[in-house]
């Protein structure tokens, strides 16, 4: 493991950079996304409703890997040139997207209606209640859930491996390939993955247990 | 449309459900064997042995935080050099084993840390064991309890086996990639095809589990 990690110290710590800003940017905009169709499926409209709805059944119960090379396959073929790291963020924040949404959807019903209510009592708009009293208080429910999919995201950024996207996995399969020591190079990025995911699920099990008390 | 309608062709469609019922098999299997060891090491998780328990937490803890293409990697790459060969559908087995017993074993230690407690003191004091109390009084309630949770889990289980494209495991997903490779017009068909199979077994799943939920609860 040591002759790893001095070897192919520079490409670990690559890798490790691709997982982690893949990972990132995915939660953004898949947080952004997913609370916009979460939204969706609270309005009064039925078409929005119904709309939110397929949006999320059709994501979460397609594989990610299916979704990530839909859009490595397509994308350049059709649309632009871009590189396996660009669509496999895609894939992997269309995805995580739908269950954000789940997660938010479920914060948000479990925000008391009377603040809504009091809300329009008191002369906001719809919108001016959803964003300012209800969201807020929803996202404090889903902060401990968002972590977990957070943690779910560095797990899933694997899938890079498949398109070329130079993140941990990808890099772990080279190493592997290249020292012709699988178990220790699989070792070595294992560490790597738990440096980032095992210190989030304690600390987000820990803040589970504040909030449950 | 014609792209469609030639790549519907019965020859195309016959051999992605072959490449179905791989995936179908790897699902069964996994899900019944991760669900008798996941609800082992969930129980002995929580029943507190001295050591063993907390053993097994830190073993579950890591297995949890790895990704399963790892998991999946190590098992079909990595074992050979321990000296144990595994063919591509037994690596796939063991490594979503393996992965989702973790996953389980956690879902049932928090099924059974909701059950009340009034409930084991109960089937105690009238006479049960503490293993007889736990097998057939709290278990089965935490099961109850945790099925929409549990059937998830098999969800994410099923969609995950197309990670075994990487290892070249004869699945859906794999069998879709050798027909479009064959000719790129297929490619939209294909994964049109291939999304839709899974989708219909997932939401079919997802469905039943909400039914359950509501007939038990």
């Amino acid at each position: 493991m040591i002759y790893i990690l001095t070897h192919y110290w520079s490409e670990l710590i690559q890798g490790l950079g691709y997982t982690l800003l893949s990972s990132i940017i995915a939660l953004i905009f898949s947080t952004i996304i997913g609370t916009m169709f979460a939204i969706f499926e609270v309005l009064p409209s039925r078409t929005m409703r119904i709309i939110g709805r397929i949006y999320i059944e059709i994501f979460r119960n397609i594989p990610l890997l299916v979704i990530a090379m839909f859009f490595y396959v397509l994308i350049p073929m059709y649309v632009a040139k871009i590189d396996g790291f660009t669509a496999g963020t895609i894939g992997l924040t269309i995805y995580t997207s739908s269950f954000i949404a789940e997660t938010v959807r479920s914060g948000i019903n479990s925000v008391d209606p009377g603040q809504m209510e009091g809300a329009r009592a008191n002369g906001m708009t719809y919108w001016q209640a959803m964003s300012k009293i209800v969201l807020p208080q929803a996202f404090k429910l889903v902060i401990p859930p968002l972590g977990n999919q957070f943690i779910n995201l560095v797990k899933n950024s694997s899938v890079l491996a498949f398109v070329a996207g130079f993140d941990l996995m990808y890099q772990g399969n080279s190493i592997a390939s290249l020292s012709l020591d699988t178990i220790n190079s699989y070792m070595v990025v294992g560490v790597f993955y738990l440096i980032i995911t095992l210190p989030l699920s304690y600390y987000m099990r820990h803040l589970e247990k504040r909030l449950a008390n | 449309m014609q792209n469609f309608i030639d790549a519907y062709s019965w020859v195309n469609i016959r051999f992605l459900l072959e490449g179905l019922w791989v995936t179908v098999e790897v699902s069964i299997v996994s899900i019944i064997a991760s669900f008798i060891i996941g609800s082992v090491l969930g129980v002995l998780r929580y029943v507190k042995i001295k050591y063993l328990s907390a053993i097994v937490g830190f073993i579950v803890d890591i297995i949890r935080n790895l990704p399963l293409m790892l998991i999946i990697f190590f098992t079909y790459f990595g074992l050979p050099h321990l000296g144990f060969k595994p063919g591509i559908l037994f690596a796939t087995i063991l490594a979503m084993t393996i992965f989702e017993s973790a996953m389980l074993a956690e879902i049932v230690r928090a099924g059974i840390l909701a059950v009340d407690y009034g409930q084991m003191e109960g089937a105690r004091a009238n006479g049960m064991s503490y293993v007889q109390a736990l097998w057939h009084i709290v278990f089965p309630q935490a099961v109850k309890k945790t099925i929409p949770t549990i059937v998830s889990q098999f969800i994410s289980l099923i969609k995950d086996t197309s990670l075994a494209t990487i290892i070249v495991l004869p699945e859906l997903l794999n069998h879709a990639q050798i027909i479009y490779g064959q000719n790129s017009a297929y490619i939209i068909p294909m994964f049109v095809m291939v999304a839709f199979m899974y989708f219909v077994i997932c939401y079919a799943l997802s469905v039943l589990s909400r039914v359950l939920d509501k007939k038990l609860a």
